[in-house]
């Protein structure tokens, strides 16, 4: 039988084009289908009801939600390709736990800065900053997250490689610079010039469209 | 210390401590329970998991792994020739790993504030978004378990472990905040009586009567320094 390979995702989506970046990565085929986040597809709330969010892969009909659980199925299934996720049980648990970090702790402190003002927003900042300091001295050393190729935390921290840069500059702030994280940066540029990556990232110039519209529809309701 | 000596830095009421104690009964791995003091963080363990400082911690030789779902899944990849932790089908670990992240990152935030919360609105909101999570659970469980007696079928697997972990402490928010969860969803209640009565759990499961004790001290506490 042929395999049905389908992502729903939406364009602008860092944790969507994880999913992409993946895919490619593996040399697998799939077909995309962009989803109104404003308006939700039957589609996508029958593939995932719980979350009703983006990504969503599906494989030969079957659903599978949240990118770094997508991201260990494509490695687990598509055994041929480059891997994903190392082989030694340490290091697996190590890039699990360095993949989570940076969703739990260092993605959501850079989103909420960029959003909120005063107190609220120098904690925030605050936060992203320790947690960036991390990941700072986590690469220290490699060319990528998985050593000498890219590997989930790579995949996971893809935000801090092209979305964070926009949007900081959207709001005024300074997150990754080279002065505070030589090595983060660089592994931005390595990261960013990978062929699975550039191929799909999204248009700088419609994220601040979006972004500013985001920023005006925010103000007007404050 | 010798490169296969297990320690597992922990204290007993913490469900996500229990996860990792089940874990390793199932593979039959022998390691040192090293308790911490309620209240304090050992140098071991500032030492070992310096980005969260928190519990559990297991140290398996010079390599600490922190965070209990990543050590369950250490813990199942590590000791490959013992008992099955997570399912053998990517799809069905994909499955397994889906709800485990939802009880830690949805369900337990509103199990945990129907303690937490002051009466009113944000109580009953962190209720029945409880009791719909458990509701959910209860569907999973039915297509999970094929049958069996557990999330993994036939033997306690991944899933089992991570709401298992919260058992206990479900029978003592029920309890303290005088309301219904799992109570409600008969295959779930089932399944809580088997997986106490598990041989790799019925040793390290803390005793609801402890852990309501503790939870009474930890709610106290919580409150009042919320106030100040």
């Amino acid at each position: 039988m042929a395999e049905e390979v389908q992502v729903l995702g939406s364009w602008a989506s860092p944790f969507s084009k994880r999913v992409e970046m993946a895919l490619k990565f593996k040399g697998v085929e799939y077909e995309y289908i962009e989803q109104d986040l404003k308006n939700k597809s039957p589609l996508l709330l029958n593939y995932n009801p719980v979350h009703k969010k983006v990504p969503v892969l599906l494989h030969n009909g079957k659903p599978i939600a949240e990118s770094l659980i997508i991201l260990e199925y494509i490695d687990d299934t598509w055994q041929q390709g480059p891997p994903i996720l190392p082989k030694d049980p340490y290091q697996r648990a190590h890039a699990r736990f360095w993949a989570k970090f940076v969703d739990d702790k260092c993605m959501p402190q850079v989103w909420k800065a960029c959003w909120s003002e005063g107190e609220e927003r120098e904690k925030a900042m605050e936060e992203a900053s320790k947690a960036l300091e991390f990941l700072e001295n986590e690469i220290k050393g490699k060319k990528f997250f998985g050593g000498d190729n890219v590997g989930l935390v790579d995949f996971s921290a893809n935000f801090l490689a092209y979305w964070c840069g926009i949007l900081a500059e959207l709001s005024g702030l300074q997150f990754l610079t080279e002065e505070k994280y030589p090595n983060l940066t660089k592994w931005a540029d390595e990261f960013c010039g990978c062929s699975f990556v550039k191929e799909n990232l999204p248009d700088k110039g419609k994220m601040v469209h979006v972004f500013n519209g985001l920023t005006k529809a925010y103000t007007s309701t404050v | 210390m010798a490169s296969d000596e297990v320690k597992l830095l922990g204290a007993w009421p913490s469900p996500y401590v229990l996860r990792a104690r089940i874990a390793l009964n199932i593979k039959r791995v022998n390691y040192e329970f090293l308790e911490e003091k309620f209240g304090t963080k050992s140098d071991l363990l500032l030492k070992s998991n310096p980005v969260h400082k928190k519990i559990p911690v297991l140290i398996h030789g010079e390599n600490p792994i922190a965070e209990s779902l990543i050590i369950v899944q250490y813990i199942d990849e590590f000791w490959a020739s013992g008992p099955q932790i997570l399912p053998s089908d990517p799809y069905n670990r994909a499955v397994a790993r889906f709800w485990a992240a939802y009880i830690d990152d949805k369900w337990y935030p509103n199990a945990r504030a129907i303690l937490m919360a002051d009466e009113g609105e944000a109580k009953k909101a962190a209720l029945q978004g409880a009791i719909e999570g458990l509701n959910l659970l209860e569907d999973a469980f039915l297509k999970c378990s094929n049958g069996g007696k557990f999330f993994g079928g036939d033997k306690i697997g991944y899933l089992d472990i991570a709401l298992g972990g919260f058992l206990g402490w479900i029978r003592v928010i029920e309890r303290m905040g005088d309301v219904t969860l799992i109570g409600n969803c008969p295959n779930l209640l089932k399944w809580g009586e088997n997986f106490a009565g598990d041989d790799s759990v019925k040793d390290v499961l803390p005793e609801t009567e402890k852990l309501f004790e503790v939870a009474k001290f930890i709610v106290a506490k919580t409150k009042a320094s919320a106030k100040h």
